[in-house]
């Protein structure tokens, strides 16, 4: 009986989701709405302030110094007269610029890795893997900051660094996954059916494959943000003449103390930041695979015993 | 359909797991390979269709209906796997793509084979499906097709592999222990299924198992492997009443206390 209900559940949740179930159920997890609405506000401050921004985010203003926040400065103003709201909403851009870079090259770097690694010879292949897991041993903020002392900082020395040392991880797990799927039973039952290589990689093995891939990509978006913001704190990532968050709470951690209310603002924007990469990844994850993703779990479980 | 394996052999890294194997399957027979676990069952079937693992060595032949299937092109082969030859697995828990929904599963052998004289379109694949499902014995199979595998039973999962298997209308049925993963009701449900499909439709059948008891319900002829060679072969009735290889007399006594702790 609770078989023929199980099934009833599946086929009204599923007539209804056809086109795009895990869109419409990554809408129904809290979590992923929140943190795909943050990342969207994110992404539309990048875009708006590149073309404007309440005040000049780099000019200072002696006359209105230390300011708390009002209607004309909605964060308050630093200890030159910036406005912090106009500094902030800029350097989302720099942010979203870092998070993009960071993992479009992560993706390139893997997926150019793991084909490499599949049609070479296996001595370059297994010499890879002995260097991919040596560099994998270092954590990618250290190599960042390793490369930022010998070659100067710069955004492009945070990218470079994140993307490649996510890149090397992405290439590693989903080889593995990717090995992992390709001797399963369904994928055994796929090609006797008479599925070709390219059905078999694309409609059986990838999709198994990219809940790891998404995961691995919102980690690396989430670290290069990280790394972008400390060694920008620290005075190796971005320019003077670019906003970047990591850079302004430098600048306003001096004055903790006296003005703890302003160093909040930049704080803020890089933690709920990292968390909603995190987070979207996690909830991504989750909706693309059904056995995740239904609500009849629970009932599913005590079927299956029978 | 009929099947003339001769000379079947197969090695991986220097070991002979299969041992020169000759056996006939006429048209509509149903076939039985039998043999403990690790005898060389499933490579036998496995490399009828080219599925060993790559690491195998497959000699001799196999003919079906007129074509040699040792030897043919991956090309050749995948016009022949789902199509002219259905197969099913052991454990239904592992055979289904879990992110697929069970009609995707069932229509995925018959879009590929259908093919250029017989395009299908959506909803005639749906139709499809929702007949094959109403065939294996499912229940609701209007909603059945929009269900993914977990939220289906063991025995439910294994008939939809059976509607895989036989979407094209297969000549000849490969089944690789196929009863092993499930408990001894749905046992005897799925193998009245098996009963049922291939003999109203002719097919040939090809049942692997170690369990004679489940075979002597579906078999005629029955081949005992041990280590890769057949060891005996006849009727399913002359061997379970007079085994003659120590093999055959174990799989018998195994068979006896089935059927004796089952009644
Ligand atoms: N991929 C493989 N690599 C090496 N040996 C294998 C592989 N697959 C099967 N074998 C060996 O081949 C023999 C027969 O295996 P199999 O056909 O699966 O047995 P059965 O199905 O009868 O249980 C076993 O001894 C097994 O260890
Ligand atoms: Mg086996």
């Amino acid at each position: 009986m609770s078989g023929v209900e199980t099934v009833e559940e599946a086929r009204t949740t599923g007539r209804r989701t056809r086109r795009a179930p895990w869109l419409a159920e990554l809408l129904r997890r809290p979590a992923g709405v929140a943190a795909g609405a943050w990342i969207l506000v994110l992404v539309v401050s990048a875009v708006v302030s590149s073309f404007w921004t309440p005040h000049d985010p780099f000019e200072a203003d002696p006359a209105s110094m230390w300011q708390t926040p009002s209607g004309a400065h909605l964060f308050g103003t630093d200890g030159i007269g910036r406005d912090i709201f106009s500094y902030v909403f800029a350097a989302s851009r720099t942010t979203v610029l870092v998070a993009v870079s960071a993992g479009l090259l992560a993706t390139v770097v893997g997926v150019g890795l793991s084909a490499l690694g599949s049609l070479t010879a296996r001595w370059v292949r297994e010499s890879m893997a002995v260097v991919i897991d040596i560099l994998i041993a270092f954590p990618t903020i250290l190599i960042a900051m390793l490369l930022s002392s010998i070659l100067g900082g710069s955004l492009f020395v945070v990218v470079t660094a994140v993307g490649i040392g996510y890149g090397v991880n992405i290439s590693r797990v989903s080889r593995a996954e990717i090995r992992r799927v390709g001797r399963t039973d369904y994928v055994l039952a796929a090609r006797a059916s008479g599925v070709g290589p390219a059905g078999i990689l694309g409609r059986h093995i990838l999709p198994n494959v990219a809940p790891v891939f998404v995961v691995q990509l919102s980690l690396a978006m989430a670290t290069s943000i990280l790394a972008e913001a400390g060694l920008s704190y620290l005075g190796y990532g971005a320019s003077a003449s670019t906003a970047s968050w990591g850079r302004l709470l430098n600048d306003l951690q001096v004055y903790i103390a006296i003005h703890p209310g302003s160093v909040v603002w930049p704080g803020l924007a890089i933690t709920l930041t990292v968390l909603a990469f995190n987070l979207l990844g996690d909830a991504i994850r989750e909706v693309s695979d059904p056995r995740l993703r239904t609500a009849s779990n629970r009932a599913d479980r005590r079927r299956n015993h029978s | 359909m009929s099947l003339i394996v001769t000379g079947l052999t197969v090695t991986i890294g220097g070991r002979t797991v299969v041992d020169d194997l000759s056996f006939t399957v006429a048209d509509g027979e149903r076939f039985g390979l039998i043999g403990e676990s690790g005898s060389g069952k499933s490579l036998t079937i496995l490399s009828l269709l080219g599925l060993a693992p790559e690491a195998a060595h497959v000699t001799g032949s196999a003919v079906l209906d007129g074509t040699e299937l040792i030897g043919l092109s991956e090309e050749e082969l995948a016009t022949i796997r789902g199509n002219r030859v259905g197969m099913v697995f052991q454990d239904p828990q592992s055979a289904l793509n879990p992110l697929h929904r069970i009609g995707r599963q069932i229509v995925e052998p018959l879009r590929l084979h259908g093919g250029r004289n017989e395009r299908l379109s959506k909803a005639e694949l749906r139709e499809r499906a929702v007949e094959a499902v109403r065939e294996v014995g499912l229940p609701d199979p209007e909603s059945l097709v929009d269900a993914y595998p977990h939220q289906l039973s063991g025995g439910q999962r294994q008939r939809v592999g059976i509607a895989i298997a036989l979407a094209c209308r297969p000549g000849l049925l490969l089944a690789d222990e196929p009863t092993t993963a499930l408990d001894v009701t749905t046992q005897a449900e799925i193998l009245a299924l098996f009963e049922r499909l291939v003999s109203s439709r002719g097919t040939s059948l090809v049942f692997v198992t170690h369990d004679l008891a489940v075979l002597s319900q579906i078999a005629d002829d029955v081949a005992v492997l041990s280590a890769g060679h057949m060891v005996e072969r006849g009727p399913v009735a002359t061997l379970l009443e007079a085994p003659t290889h120590p093999v055959t007399r174990g799989l018998v006594a195994a068979a006896r206390a089935t059927i004796w702790s089952a009644s």
